[in-house]
């Protein structure tokens, strides 16, 4: 049992190696999630936030921009999984007052 | 009796190191839109800061830097902050959460700009206190030195009295 979960390990090590060799390089304008059009020919979101961020919200950190501005939905679904964690943590450990 | 808090090094260098994590945390928060960093990391500061006061000198004694019984109502005003900077706009015609609509009487970008720091503030205080309050939560009743309040006395008092030997210190008229 034990040579069987090592085998496995190794052959699930084998494939995850086998496909970061063929993960485009970072950046790489003709990867798919770079390019400016999509395979079907729609225009592409990541190429407008890289050009577009500095002219929309005059803030060079483009990261912040798609974060806070772009995918501000996102960004406020984070943080009330934080805070629904807190009122969870409070729920659970708080002692009732009786 | 002396208590796992009396430590006066580890509560010195903590007090000392607390200011300097929080002014940090701070230039996070606000320079995110220059360099990385931003709300989720700054507010994480934040609550550290708070963390190493009460794991120094007693969550009891650090009370009178952050109470336990604020750690709900301020993480719910930094959600709040979020939630209003995106439905303020929508009272204006815009979508939600498009700050274009804030009116302050900027431009497009500086409005944009203007609205990514209040969500961030909002993201950084939620955050400072969600996690303070996990921890007090954690621990349960204040412990440490001043746990029974101000008024009562301290086990501080008590270790005040360190063993030695005593001077007796008598001031005469010569």
């Amino acid at each position: 049992m034990r040579h069987l979960t090592l085998i496995v390990l190794i052959a699930f090590a084998g494939l995850l190696f086998y496909g970061i060799g063929h993960v485009p390089d970072r950046g790489a304008l003709d990867s798919p999630p770079n390019a400016a059009e999509s395979a079907v020919g729609s225009p592409n979101a990541a190429a407008y936030y890289v050009e577009n961020a500095y002219l929309d919200a005059e803030t060079p950190n483009m990261v912040t921009v798609t974060l806070a501005d772009y995918r501000s939905f996102d960004t406020l679904g984070e943080t009330v999984v934080v805070f629904t964690a807190g009122m969870a943590c409070a729920l659970v450990l708080r002692r009732s007052r009786r | 009796m002396r208590s796992y808090y009396d430590d006066r090094i580890v509560a010195l260098s903590a007090r000392l190191v607390t200011p300097f994590i929080q002014l940090f945390a701070l230039y996070v928060v606000f320079h995110g839109h220059y360099s990385p960093g931003g709300g989720f990391q700054g507010g994480a500061m934040l609550a550290a800061s708070f963390l190493l006061i009460r794991l120094s000198i007693g969550t009891a004694a650090a009370q009178s830097q952050f109470q336990r019984s604020w750690g709900t109502p301020v993480s719910s005003i930094g959600a709040l902050v979020f939630l209003g900077a995106g439905l303020i706009v929508m009272f204006f015609g815009f979508n939600f959460l498009d700050y274009a609509g804030l009116p302050l009487g900027l431009s497009d970008p500086e409005l944009r700009n203007a609205g990514i720091l209040a969500i961030e503030l909002g993201v950084a205080v939620t955050v400072a206190a969600t996690l303070t309050a996990i921890y007090d939560d954690l621990v349960g009743e204040p412990l440490g030195p001043l746990a029974g309040g101000l008024d009562e006395p301290t086990v501080v008092a008590e270790a005040d009295q360190v063993e030695g030997p005593e001077w007796d210190v008598e001031f005469g008229n010569g």
